[in-house]
């Protein structure tokens, strides 16, 4: 997207030369946050599943977040800043769609654990 | 009274008309933008509104994923994340799909460059690494289903079909693209809205390995770490 989108260069040499560096960058990362949570995970490195986990959360946050940017070229700049808006809108939604519907039901399911192990027993 | 309110109407239908007219301004200014970007680049209001699109297919993905977030536990007596999943296949899977969208990066530049060849080549390798992504997802699907751990075993497997099954289904559309796209290359070469369709298409390639990163995170990785 930024390659093609840059008006002041319509042939696109310095700006490509910046974006494929940027470009490598991004694959490198991606495979470095790739191979690590599976290690981490395949290997039992840890020995601790909860610290585990809160780190390959953070390694997809941040993969997620190198391919959009050196990937899907996400920039402040392309389309006059509309498409970081609706990408940050998005996320908003994301969040509150994923953590809100699990952190709803978990606190349902912990509130009916009694009433459904009553209604089991006397079933 | 009637003539006054009879101008205020007068006023409302001007200022209705001057309010028309400003957005048909506004659309002609968009319009004639869009022109200029069609000629320079090849592109216009096809990437915002493609991106658009994306997003809004992310949401799609996002259901799921709260929906296996909130059923992921429930097994019903069924089989657990740790007795089934296995883990080599995910990650050869994982590592296909990476290979995937670097191989379809390596295609863009030759592509801005109206190399067709190269392009080609690129993509083709890029079709075959995605072939093989579902083919290895089928061979896990056939398994889990031969099992006994099918999608009407538990809730949990119910969200873990329609969850992976869903990301799988958009790989195997964007398998067609892209064999339409080598097709309609062959044919036609590079010109401005071939390139177009080819940047919209690494676009949509790039953003199922996004929701791939999500998928063997919070489906595979933290379900065998349960």
């Amino acid at each position: 997207m930024s390659a093609s989108h840059d008006p002041v260069d319509p042939a696109h040499h310095g700006h490509g030369h910046g974006s494929r560096r940027g470009y490598w960058i991004g694959t490198l990362l991606a495979i470095v946050l790739t191979v690590l949570p599976f290690w981490l995970v395949m290997g039992n490195v840890l020995r601790d599943p909860q610290v585990t986990a809160i780190l390959i959360v953070a390694m997809a946050l941040v993969q997620i977040v190198v391919h959009v940017v050196s990937f899907l070229h996400l920039d402040t700049r392309s389309e006059g800043g509309w498409t970081l808006l609706a990408f940050l809108f998005t996320v908003v939604v994301v969040f509150i769609l994923i953590g809100g519907s699990v952190w709803i039901m978990f606190h349902l399911n912990t509130n009916m654990m009694p009433m459904s192990g009553t209604g089991a027993a006397m079933g | 009274m009637p003539a006054s309110r009879c101008r205020q109407v007068r006023e409302m239908s001007t200022q209705g008309h001057s309010a028309a007219t400003t957005i048909a301004d506004r659309d002609t200014w968009h319009l004639a933008e869009e022109d200029d970007h069609g000629h320079d680049h090849g592109g216009g209001a096809t990437y915002i509104g493609f991106w658009i699109y994306l997003m809004s297919d992310a949401l799609i993905f996002a259901s799921l994923f709260a929906m296996f977030g909130v059923v992921s536990t429930s097994y019903a007596g069924g089989p657990a994340p740790r007795e089934i999943f296995e883990l080599p296949l995910v990650a050869l899977n994982t590592a296909l799909l990476l290979a995937s969208s670097i191989t379809f990066g390596e295609a863009m530049p030759h592509m801005e460059a109206g190399r067709v060849g190269p392009t080609r080549i690129w993509l083709a390798l890029t079709g075959l690494l995605g072939a093989a992504f579902v083919c290895v997802e089928l061979y896990e699907f056939s398994n889990l289903i031969a099992e006994g751990a099918g999608p009407q075993r538990s809730a949990f497997l119910s969200a873990f079909f329609a969850l992976v099954g869903t990301h799988g289904a958009h790989v195997t559309v964007g398998l067609i693209w892209i064999v339409v796209s080598l097709v309609q290359m062959s044919r036609h070469g590079l010109s401005e809205d071939m390139k177009r369709r080819v940047m919209c298409l690494s676009m949509f390639w790039h953003f199922l390995d996004i929701i791939w990163i999500g998928v063997f995170t919070f489906v595979y990785l933290w379900g065998v770490l349960r």
